[in-house]
């Protein structure tokens, strides 16, 4: 045990550190670190930029263009690209989609998905939840019947994050309604323009509409859309959401955020003095700072412990990741709106080509969409009482 | 960075380890305490053979040469068997002090002597009314020759009723809360000037009241200059203790969840219910966090620079403080009526982890250190 980092550790930190500060654009960085939304064209642009370096999917494996980096790189990589605000690779593309067809796709699946997705050439979305099946996934009820050569769906997804930018969609869909609900499940892949599938936005309490219902009207692949085999997509789903929660942490965009808030409350005034000379204020930011450093710490131990752990089987460890870091996550969004203060209160939607200037300082508008929409980190990926009962089961053994 | 242990590591792990399994249950534990002492010689003279008196110190001075990490591994240890001996009081703070402290010849005496288990020592660093501040110091050192006397009054001196030697901070110069002017000075117990009254503390180890009259002493390094040496060491300490923090948090834990699946209501184990099962869990996220804090502490133990030093175990210690209140008093309340009997061992932790929060300084006492100081990152 030796718990500092290496000098060759922090040399590679400066590497990755240079990189996203000076390759990725410096509007779309800002724009993150400010809580805006990207377009689809600065999300596209940032990642061909990471996958020219070679660092879009570096958690694949290496003969797919992943990295043989060590636990401490893969924290750097990450924690560096967040707190410089550089969006992260499409998690539909790379940490879920991607390490799926890796592992479980055929050569050919592999072959003309995999480095199309690394490119973001063609937009992912995650189609697993159904109005009826929330929590209880495996409950889901959107059809694939075999149809000679092809798959035949019906039915409908929902809460399908950025559907409307998407090229193409993974589905979990019953193929064997016979069999227990966990064993008729299979992972079918779609394009968004075939014939029978449309897509309707859902508005979200923040106003902003990143999420979809999509619908299935007798919607026809190819079988050879399958991936892995038939009755087997729980396993792929459960494989995929595994994956999914070690990158939930979010440490590197708290640490920005808090950056943010600190910076900020030393320039909004309560009267003559800056918020930041409140000494509950402050408090409450070192709280949630002690937090987020001993979570900084929770993670690293979980990755380094990925080691010693069967190879593609999620550590319920992670579970405490995703505990903590939605919580974290939320509570600088509550600080953020202490900050501004009364002017979090006018309604100012993002436009395209807006000519009035905002009211408020200009760091205002976003303060309290951004609380109302990060209630959504505690109920997506696993809602917070799902992980307490994964925690409970494997790891407490209850 | 690397979590796992070297080979050096596991073998100090696994020595203490069967020491505390083999030697310190909760039974033994009891016998122990109702020693003279309140505490076990035999079991001073077994960490003396094993190397862990002499841990931290240089190997010319008998000791190990272990590093935070190393002292770490024993207090976590320690903290499991909720360890009734003086070793905080003198191998952390009494040894850390003259090797921060003193000079060479005074190390070449002392260390050894503390690393054979002859030389039991303390601290008496606190006052009435100084609470967590290090540089309020009342009690004056006044020079005497080559030497120097001490007259005033020191308080919950931790193990300060069987020390032989004493380590005083006093002020030679300057107003009651001045940095500078502070000296650290050694005292021999056993002075006529020197009056001391042993006491239990709430968690069954013992402290005293100390009060100096004129007592001979000589100087550790500079008499009035002893501050930032008296904070590395209670550095540390707070690393330390939030390891013997995450020892004690830990066994809290496996004992409640052990108990959950025992303990009959209704007709079923309590632990069938979930709202049993999320809290347990809420305890085991703080005990993890407790336990990558003392993680942080310990690296940061040894940062030269002593006001990122500073910043950062103060951070640990409002972990450390936060958790083991939390895990302390959900391990009480998960286990209903018998976590309130002097009987049971749960108890003995949660009173442990309580004192703990006090020492070195109190969470608030904390937090507000660390909301001064600017970021953490
Ligand atoms: C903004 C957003 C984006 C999303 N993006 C996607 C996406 O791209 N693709 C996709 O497939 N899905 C997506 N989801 C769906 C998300 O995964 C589900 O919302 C989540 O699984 C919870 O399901 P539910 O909303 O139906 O709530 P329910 O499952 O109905 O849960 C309601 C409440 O009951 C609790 N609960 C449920 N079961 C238990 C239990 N056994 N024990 C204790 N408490 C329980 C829950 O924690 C919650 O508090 C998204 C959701 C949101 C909000």
């Amino acid at each position: 045990m030796d718990l500092g980092f290496t000098a060759e550790e922090l040399a590679f930190r400066d590497e990755v550190r240079h990189f996203f500060r000076t390759q990725i654009p410096e509007s779309t960085r800002r724009k993150v670190l400010e809580g805006q939304h990207l377009s689809k064209d600065e999300i596209v642009e940032s990642q061909r930029i990471l996958n020219a370096r070679g660092w879009a999917v570096p958690n694949w494996p290496v003969e797919w263009g992943g990295q043989p980096w060590s636990p401490v790189q893969f924290y750097f990589f990450q924690d560096e690209m967040q707190q410089a605000g550089v969006p992260g690779p499409l998690a539909f593309n790379t940490s879920m989609l991607g390490p799926v067809i890796a592992q479980f796709g055929s050569e050919k699946q592999k072959r003309e998905i995999l480095p199309r997705a690394a490119n973001l050439d063609d937009w992912w979305c995650q189609g697993f939840s159904e109005p009826g099946a929330g929590s209880d996934l495996a409950g889901l009820r959107t059809k694939a019947e075999r149809v000679g050569d092809t798959w035949v769906i019906n039915g409908q997804k929902t809460w399908t994050t950025l559907a409307q930018h998407a090229d193409k969609i993974f589905v979990l869909c019953r193929t064997d309604n016979t069999a227990k609900k966990q064993e008729g499940i299979s992972f079918i892949l779609c394009d968004m323009t075939a014939p029978g599938v449309t897509r309707r936005p859902i508005v979200t309490i923040d106003g902003g509409a990143e999420v979809n219902e999509v619908f299935f009207d007798n919607v026809v692949v190819p079988y050879e859309n399958l991936v892995g085999q038939e009755n087997k997509g729980w396993d792929y789903a459960k494989f995929l959401l595994g994956n999914e929660r070690t990158g939930i942490a979010r440490v590197g965009y708290s640490k920005a955020k808090i950056k943010r808030i600190r910076e900020l409350a030393g320039l909004e005034l309560d009267g003559t003095e800056p918020v930041i000379n409140d000494p509950k204020f402050r408090e409450k930011l070192a709280t949630v700072e002690i937090e987020l450093k001993a979570l900084e710490m929770t993670q690293l131990r979980v990755v380094a412990n990925e080691k010693n752990r069967a190879k593609g089987k999620p550590d319920p460890a992670s579970s405490m990741l995703k505990l903590k870091g939605s919580e974290i996550q939320q509570t600088c969004t509550e600080l953020l709106m202490q900050v501004v203060g009364p002017y979090i209160m006018p309604y100012q939607p993002e436009e395209e080509g807006r000519n009035e200037p905002l009211i408020g300082p200009d760091y205002a508008a976003v303060a309290a969409p951004m609380y109302f929409n990060y209630r959504k980190v505690s109920i997506y990926g696993g809602s917070n009482e799902i992980q307490h009962n994964i925690i409970a089961k494997a790891i407490l053994g209850f | 960075m690397d979590f796992d242990l070297n080979d050096d590591q596991r073998l100090l792990k696994d020595s203490v380890d069967h020491l505390i399994s083999d030697r310190y249950d909760f039974e033994q534990r009891k016998k122990y305490a109702q020693g003279p002492d309140g505490w076990s010689r035999e079991m001073w003279a077994q960490y003396a053979e094993l190397g862990l008196l002499g841990l931290p110190f240089a190997e010319e001075h008998g000791g190990f040469g272990g590093g935070a990490e190393e002292t770490m591994i024993v207090m976590e240890a320690f903290g499991r068997g909720l360890v009734l001996e003086p070793y905080l009081a003198t191998v952390i703070l009494g040894g850390g002090l003259i090797r921060r402290a003193s000079s060479g010849p005074q190390q070449a005496d002392l260390l050894p002597q503390i690393a054979s288990g002859e030389l039991l020592l303390a601290f008496a660093q606190q006052e009435r009314s100084s609470r967590f501040n290090l540089a309020d110091v009342q009690t004056r050192a006044v020079a005497d020759g080559a030497g120097w006397r001490i007259t005033g009054e020191k308080g919950v001196v931790l193990h300060g009723d069987v020390a032989g030697k004493l380590l005083v901070t006093a002020r030679s110069a300057g107003g009651r809360t001045d940095r500078a002017g502070i000296g650290l000075f050694l005292v021999d117990a056993t002075d006529p000037g020197v009056t001391r009254r042993g006491y239990p503390t709430q968690d069954g180890l013992r402290a005293a009241e100390i009060s100096f009259n004129n007592a001979a002493a000589v100087a550790l390094g500079d008499p009035a200059g002893a501050i930032g040496a008296v904070e590395q060491v209670v550095h540390e300490a707070i690393a330390a203790i939030c390891a013997e923090g995450v020892g004690a948090m830990q066994c809290m834990h496996d004992i409640t969840v052990d108990y959950l699946k025992t303990r009959k209501q209704f007709g079923r184990p309590i632990g069938d219910f979930q709202v049993l099962q999320h809290r347990s869990v809420d305890m085991l996220v703080a005990l993890e966090q407790a336990r990558s804090m003392t993680m942080f502490a310990t690296v940061m133990s040894s940062e030269p620079d002593a006001a990122t030093r500073a910043r950062a175990l103060s951070a640990a210690k409002v972990q450390i403080g936060k958790s083991g209140r939390h895990i302390g008093q959900e391990t009480v309340q998960l286990h209903g009526g018998i976590a309130m009997t002097m009987e049971y061992k749960v108890g003995h932790y949660f009173k442990r982890m309580t004192m703990l929060e006090m020492l070195f300084g109190d969470t608030d006492h904390h937090l507000k250190l660390v909301s001064d100081a600017g970021s953490l990152f």
